[in-house]
């Protein structure tokens, strides 16, 4: 597993300087490591995150928008009629709770559906373990500084090490 | 009747008087009429126009404030924005960015989809974002009020809220004319980020 300050540190290393989000509990390590170093800006709404990592990125910054998946029904539209309309990049983190049907009822269909709807949008998505992170982080860097667009890196419990609520 | 009706402005008169008074700060402006009127009234690489994401104007202008808080950052919203993304106002009066100036354009309707009242004549929005906790919060109607609270609100410490109450009537105006990624780059070479 990840330590949360490595996959930070990976994170900057990768050119990512602009961190909001919600919080949820696979990425509750990370935005703790963020905060530590003062890095994460809360937001209250995710379609309000990716926002405002569309203006951090006006702004000449590299942005991450955190979120659950059920949160990314909430950013869709943004994403939509923002980000992929007017080639503004982000990185989504978001965790994937519901994976293979495992997780509280409110969890599965999003769980299940959410490859093919990030697909059906084209964004781009890997769902990264601890040995594939370094080259998928790589990806996502290049993606967001080089082709401007959003793309996703789904985060299975496990993979970046959170704190207990 | 409202009782202020009679000296309140259009939308594009309210605009056309804040115009006046910006030099080169950057301006999100929210979708639909709001942005073509701007568009119409005063085209410029620091405007982003907006023509989806209803909702988001505060919020992406939030995003720009923290990137570069040596600059100033205004949004021109409407009422029927900020109340569908209600929630930023407590993210602003939370992080009170005091580079960032959030203008209101209040006519009450949504005026773009053919004027369905909006809850801004039963809520006080203003009185929303105070409670939010912006630092300084006003509520004009007359040109020279505008002028002389977006003025102010220009030199102070933020984030400001400022609360037009407009009339309904829209200005005729073209589409925005530029494709989405050209008001992308050429506002990112506005603010020194290209």
């Amino acid at each position: 597993m990840i330590e949360s300050d490595d996959f930070v540190n990976a994170l900057r290393e990768a050119g990512f300087d602009f961190f909001t989000g919600v919080p949820d509990t696979i990425l509750g390590g990370i935005i703790d490591a963020l905060s530590r170093q003062r890095l994460y800006v809360p937001s209250v709404r995710e379609d309000e995150a990716v926002a405002m990592a569309a203006g951090a990125f006006l702004g000449g910054k590299v942005p991450v928008a955190l979120m659950q998946n059920s949160g990314l029904g909430n950013a869709l539209n943004v994403l939509l009629s923002l980000h992929l309309i007017y080639k503004i990049p982000c990185l989504l983190i978001v965790s994937w709770r519901g994976f293979e049907g495992k997780d509280a009822p409110e969890h599965l269909v999003m769980g299940r559906a959410m490859p093919q709807l990030t697909e059906a949008v084209e964004i781009a998505h890997r769902t990264p373990s601890p040995a594939t992170m370094a080259d998928d982080l790589r990806w996502a860097g290049r993606a967001v500084t080089e082709q401007r667009v959003p793309v996703a890196l789904f985060l299975k419990q496990g993979v970046v090490k959170t704190v207990q609520p | 009747m409202r009782p202020e009706e009679g000296v309140m402005q259009s939308r594009a008169q309210a605009m056309h008087a804040l115009f006046g008074e910006l030099s080169d700060q950057p301006v999100i402006i929210c979708n639909g009429f709001p942005s073509r009127e701007a568009q119409k009234i005063r085209d410029r690489p620091g405007n982003f126009y907006m023509i989806g994401s209803m909702g988001a104007a505060a919020s992406i202008g939030l995003g720009l404030a923290l990137a570069q808080p040596d600059r100033r950052v205004v949004v021109f919203d409407g009422d029927g924005n900020v109340l569908m993304g209600l929630g930023t106002l407590a993210t602003i009066g939370a992080l009170k960015p005091a580079n960032l100036t959030h203008v209101v354009l209040d006519n009450e309707v949504y005026g773009t989809t053919g004027n369905q009242p909006s809850y801004s004549r039963l809520v006080r929005l203003d009185q929303v974002a105070k409670a939010a906790g912006y630092a300084t919060v006003e509520r004009v109607w007359e040109r020279e009020d505008i002028v002389y609270e977006f003025k102010d609100m220009l030199k102070r410490d933020g984030p400001n809220f400022l609360l037009i109450k407009v009339n309904e009537q829209i200005e005729e105006a073209a589409r925005v004319a530029p494709a989405p990624s050209e008001i992308t780059r050429r506002f990112r070479a506005a603010v020194g980020a290209e």
